[in-house]
C-alpha cells in the first residue's frame, strides 16, 4: 500500500535533479549576453563586463549551478537579472493569471468533453456520434489563436460583453478579473475538449466490448448504469492521463493565447526571459514547472491506483 | 407622490449622466508593444523604458522637442563661454521631486556624476564623455566643465539617458521611479500595465490627463480589436500591416511620422570580398529600395541615401547616387572578379522590417548573382555574434539612435568600417558649435559614406500612429525615444 506511492516520490525527485542539469546546460549554451542585451548598442565592452561582474555572471560556472540548484532546494528562486525582483515575486504575480485560467479551461474542457465522449460512444456509428466527432475534428484543426481573435470580434467589438483582452488585476474586483479570463479561457478549453472528447470515447467503446460489459447486461443491469459504473469507470485511465497532460499545458504553453489576449501569464513571463536572457527567470520558472508536471504525474499514477484497485495490491 | 419622487429621481440621474458625458475625459489608455525592463531611464538601452517615462515622469536640463529641436526644461536658460568649454546653466526654482525632496544644482551634479562615474551602467555613457567638472554655484546655477568644446552638448542633455534623479531615490527608480515630470509613478502591474497619474506640485504648466494607462499588448494582432471595443484608445507604434482595418475608420487618427531609424543593410567592410568597394557598390545597384519599403513596412518609409533622417535638418538626398540597376551591379561584381556571383549569409534579427525585408533583398541580390544564405537570429544572439564578435557577412537592422551618424567612425564598430578622412570630419564635427560649420561638416559625412558605399542605405523606418480621432497633442514623429503625454487631451 505504501510502496507504490514511496517509489513514485524517489523517481519523482531524481527526475527534478536531471532535469535542473539539463536546463541549467543548455540555457548556458544559449548564446546571448545579457547584460549587453540591457545595455544596448551603445555600451563600451568595459561597461558590459561590469555589469556581467555586478550580475554575477563571471563566476564559474559550477559554482553558479550550485549556488542556483542550493537555492531551489531552500526554495529561493533567485533574483531576476531584468526586473530585479525575486523570481518568486513574479512567478507569484503570473500564477495569480495562469492557475485560475487553467483551471477554468480545464473544467470548461471537462464538462463538455465527458458528456460528449459519452455520448458518442453509447451512439457509435449513428447520426449523433458522426456530427459530435466532426465537431471535435473541427476543434482540433482550427487553430486556437484564430478562434481566440473570433472570439474577442464576437464578444468584445461586436457585444462588447468583456473586454478585448489584458487583466485588471485581482484587486480590481473578482467579476472584473474573471471577466477578462473567460474569453481566454473558452479559446483554451475549445481544442481541449475536443482532443478529450475523442479519447473518452475511444476509450469507452473499447471497454464497452469487453466481456465483463456484456456480462453486466446480460445479468440484467440496465444499459445506463452499465455505462456508468462499469464502462466510464474503467475507461477513465487514459482520460486522466491526458487530463494531466493537458494541465501541464495550460499552466505555461499557452503562450500563444496569452499573447492574442495580452494577459500576463507564466508563459509570457518565460517567452519574454528567454528573448531578454534573463536566465535566472527562465532556469528557475522551467523548474517550477517540472515541478509542477511531475506532481500532476504523480497525482495521476496516485489516481489511478484509486480508480484501479488492482494497481494498490500489485504492488 | 410616491411616483413622482421616483420620477423626479429618474431625471436627475439622467441629467447627472448627460451632463458628464460633455465633461472632457481625463484619463488615457495607451498601447505599448514591449514591456520595459525596468523603470529608470538611466540604467538601460531599451526604448521602452524612455517610452513610458521620457518627459512624462523625469526631465532633463534640456529636453527633445516634437521635431527633434533642442528646448529648456529644467534649465530656464544658459549661458556658453566663448571658447565653448563652460556651461553655466539656470535652473527653474521651486522644483520638487515626486518623493517631496528639493530638485537643486546639487541633483545635477548628483545625476550627471553618477551617469559618468567608473561604475556607471548608463547604456548611453558617450554622452557625457565630454564632461570634465561640475560645479554648484549656488542652489539654481550649475556649472558644466567641459574637456572640449562639443557641438552637440545641449541635444545630448536632451536624451532621456540624461535625465534627473535625486540621490535619495536613484537605485530604487528600476521598481519605483521618482522624477520632476507632470506625471508620478503610480503602479506597475509586471506584464500587464504601468500606470502614471498627473502629479499635484508640478512647477510648469500642468498635464491635461489625470491618469495614464500604458498598456503592454505584445501582438500586432491584438491591436485592432483593442482599438474596436474601446479598451486602448491610442497606439503610437501601430503595426504597419494591420492599417487597412482602420484607416477608413473615423473614429480613428492615423498618422504617419518620421523616427531617427534609418534601416540599413549592414556589410561587414573587412570581410572578403565585401572589402571591395566595387562589391559594395554592386550591392548597392542591386537594390531596390521601392521594392524593399513596399514589402517590409507597407509603403510607407522615406528611402534613404546615407545615413540620416529625411526629417533632419541636415539631410542630404544622396538616393539617386546608386539607383536600381542590375546591369551595373553585375558589371563591378565583374571587375571585382567576381562574375560568376558568389555566396553569402544574411543574418535577420526578429523585427518585420528585417525579416521581411531581407526575403526581398536576398532575392534582389540573387538576379546580380549573389547567392545569400538567410539566417533568422534572435536579438540576444543578433548582439552577441553580429555586433559583438562580429561574425556576420550582411545584417539588417535599424540604427533608432538620433543623429547617430558617428557610430560609423567609433573604433570596433561592428561595420569594421575604417576611413580616417571620415574620421577626421566627425572629430571636427565634435568641436563645432556653429550652426552653418556643423551643417556643411555633416553633409560631408553623409556623402563620404554614400561613396564609400560602407552598407546598404534602405529607408527611414516610418512611425504610424493610430488613436482615437478625439485625442489631441500626440507626437506626430519620434525624433527621440518618447511617448510626450505632458500636452495630450481628450477635445470635449
Amino acid at each position: 500500500m505504501t510502496a507504490y506511492p514511496l517509489k513514485r516520490l524517489v523517481i519523482a525527485f531524481a527526475t527534478l535533479v536531471l532535469a535542473s542539469m539539463v536546463v541549467f546546460a543548455v540555457l548556458e549554451i544559449l548564446p546571448g549576453d545579457p547584460a549587453r542585451l540591457m545595455l544596448g548598442m551603445n555600451a563600451s565592452a568595459d561597461q558590459v563586463e561590469l555589469l556581467r561582474t555586478q550580475m554575477g555572471l563571471n563566476a564559474p560556472l559550477v559554482l553558479r549551478y550550485l549556488h542556483w540548484a542550493g537555492g531551489l532546494l531552500s526554495l529561493d528562486f533567485g533574483r531576476s537579472y531584468t526586473y530585479s525582483v525575486p523570481v518568486i515575486d513574479l512567478v507569484r504575480e503570473r500564477l495569480a493569471v495562469s492557475l485560475p485560467l487553467a483551471l477554468i479551461a480545464l473544467a470548461l474542457s471537462t464538462i463538455i468533453a465527458i458528456p460528449v465522449g459519452l455520448y458518442s460512444a453509447s451512439r457509435r456509428g449513428r447520426a449523433g456520434d458522426t456530427v459530435a466527432m466532426g465537431a471535435a475534428q473541427l476543434g482540433v484543426a482550427v487553430p486556437n489563436f484564430w478562434f481566440a481573435l473570433m472570439l474577442i470580434y464576437v464578444f468584445a467589438v461586436w457585444l462588447r460583453l468583456v473586454p478585448a483582452g489584458g487583466f485588471p488585476g485581482w484587486g480590481a474586483g473578482a467579476w472584473p478579473a474573471l471577466k477578462s479570463l473567460l474569453l481566454p479561457a473558452v479559446a483554451l478549453a475549445l481544442p481541449q475538449a475536443a482532443i478529450l472528447a475523442r479519447v473518452t470515447r475511444s476509450a469507452l467503446i473499447e471497454v464497452l466490448n469487453e466481456d465483463y460489459i456484456r456480462t453486466a447486461r446480460a445479468k440484467g443491469l440496465p444499459y445506463r448504469a452499465v455505462l456508468w459504473r462499469h464502462a466510464l469507470r474503467n475507461a477513465m485511465i487514459p482520460v486522466l492521463t491526458i487530463l494531466g497532460l493537458q494541465f501541464a499545458f495550460l499552466l505555461a504553453g499557452t503562450i500563444i493565447i496569452e499573447n492574442v489576449f495580452y494577459l500576463p501569464g507564466l508563459g509570457r513571463l518565460v517567452f519574454q526571459a528567454i528573448t531578454q536572457r534573463d536566465l535566472i527567470v527562465v532556469e528557475s520558472v522551467v523548474m517550477l514547472l517540472v515541478a509542477a508536471v511531475i506532481a500532476v504525474n504523480l497525482l495521476v499514477d496516485l489516481s489511478y491506483a484509486v480508480v484501479d484497485p488492482r494497481l494498490r495490491t500489485r504492488s | 407622490m410616491r411616483l413622482w419622487k421616483t420620477i423626479l429621481a429618474a431625471a436627475v440621474l439622467a441629467l447627472a449622466a448627460g451632463t458628464s458625458a460633455f465633461a472632457a475625459r481625463t484619463d488615457l489608455v495607451i498601447g505599448i508593444p514591449l514591456e520595459p525592463p525596468h523603470l529608470d531611464p538611466t540604467a538601460g538601452a531599451a526604448a521602452a523604458i524612455k517610452e513610458v517615462l521620457y518627459a512624462n515622469v523625469f526631465e532633463g536640463l534640456t529636453r527633445i522637442g516634437p521635431n527633434g529641436e533642442v528646448l529648456p526644461d529644467l534649465a530656464e536658460s544658459w549661458t556658453i563661454s566663448d571658447d565653448g568649454k563652460v556651461y553655466t546653466f539656470k535652473l527653474h526654482t521651486g522644483v520638487k521631486f515626486h518623493d517631496g525632496a528639493d530638485f537643486s544644482a546639487d541633483d545635477v551634479k548628483f545625476s550627471l556624476d553618477r551617469a559618468r562615474a567608473d561604475n556607471s551602467v548608463n547604456a548611453q555613457k558617450g554622452l557625457f564623455a565630454a564632461i570634465d567638472k561640475v560645479d554648484v554655484i549656488d542652489p539654481a546655477t550649475v556649472k558644466v566643465t567641459l574637456k572640449n568644446p562639443q557641438g552637440s552638448f545641449l541635444y545630448n542633455m536632451g536624451w532621456g539617458d540624461a535625465v534627473m534623479v535625486s540621490p535619495k531615490s536613484a537605485d530604487t527608480n528600476k521598481e519605483n521611479p521618482v522624477g520632476t515630470g507632470p506625471f508620478k509613478f503610480q503602479n506597475w502591474a509586471k506584464g500587464s500595465s504601468i500606470t502614471l497619474v498627473k502629479s499635484d506640485h508640478y512647477w510648469g504648466a500642468p498635464a491635461f490627463l489625470d491618469k495614464v494607462e500604458f498598456r503592454i499588448v505584445p501582438d500586432a494582432a491584438a491591436n485592432v480589436p483593442a482599438l474596436l471595443s474601446g479598451d486602448i484608445q491610442a497606439f503610437p507604434f501601430f503595426d504597419p500591416d494591420s492599417l487597412a482595418q482602420v484607416k477608413d475608420d473615423p473614429r480613428f487618427k492615423v498618422v504617419i511620422g518620421s523616427t531617427e531609424g534609418e534601416t540599413i543593410l549592414s556589410i561587414n567592410n573587412k570581410k572578403p570580398p565585401f572589402d571591395k568597394l566595387q562589391v559594395r557598390q554592386a550591392i548597392s545597384y542591386a537594390l531596390d529600395r521601392k521594392a524593399i519599403i513596399d514589402g517590409a513596412s507597407a509603403g510607407l518609409g522615406l528611402p534613404i541615401g546615407s545615413h540620416m533622417s529625411p526629417a533632419n535638418k541636415d539631410y542630404v538626398d544622396l538616393t539617386g547616387l546608386y539607383p536600381h540597376n542590375v546591369d551595373k551591379a553585375k558589371e563591378l561584381l565583374k571587375e571585382a572578379g567576381l562574375e560568376n556571383g558568389f555566396k553569402a549569409t544574411l543574418k535577420l534579427p526578429p523585427p518585420g522590417y528585417a525579416r521581411l525585408g531581407g526575403e526581398i533583398i536576398a532575392s534582389e541580390l540573387r538576379d546580380v548573382g549573389i547567392n545569400l544564405e538567410i539566417i533568422p537570429v534572435e536579438w540576444a544572439q543578433w548582439l552577441d555574434q553580429v555586433f559583438t564578435k562580429k561574425d556576420y557577412d550582411l545584417t539588417i537592422v535599424s540604427h533608432t539612435e538620433p543623429n547617430d551618424i558617428d557610430i560609423y567612425s567609433r573604433k570596433d564598430y561592428y561595420f569594421n568600417y575604417d576611413n580616417p578622412t571620415f574620421d577626421k570630419v566627425i572629430a571636427d564635427l565634435n568641436l563645432t558649435s556653429d550652426e552653418a560649420k556643423r551643417k556643411e561638416l555633416l553633409g560631408e559625412a553623409q556623402k563620404i559614406l554614400a561613396d564609400d558605399a560602407v552598407v546598404g542605405f534602405l529607408y527611414e523606418l516610418p512611425k504610424v500612429g493610430v488613436w482615437d480621432a478625439k485625442l489631441q497633442g500626440l507626437w506626430e514623429n519620434a525624433p527621440i525615444q518618447a511617448n510626450d503625454l505632458t500636452k495630450v487631451k481628450w477635445s470635449e
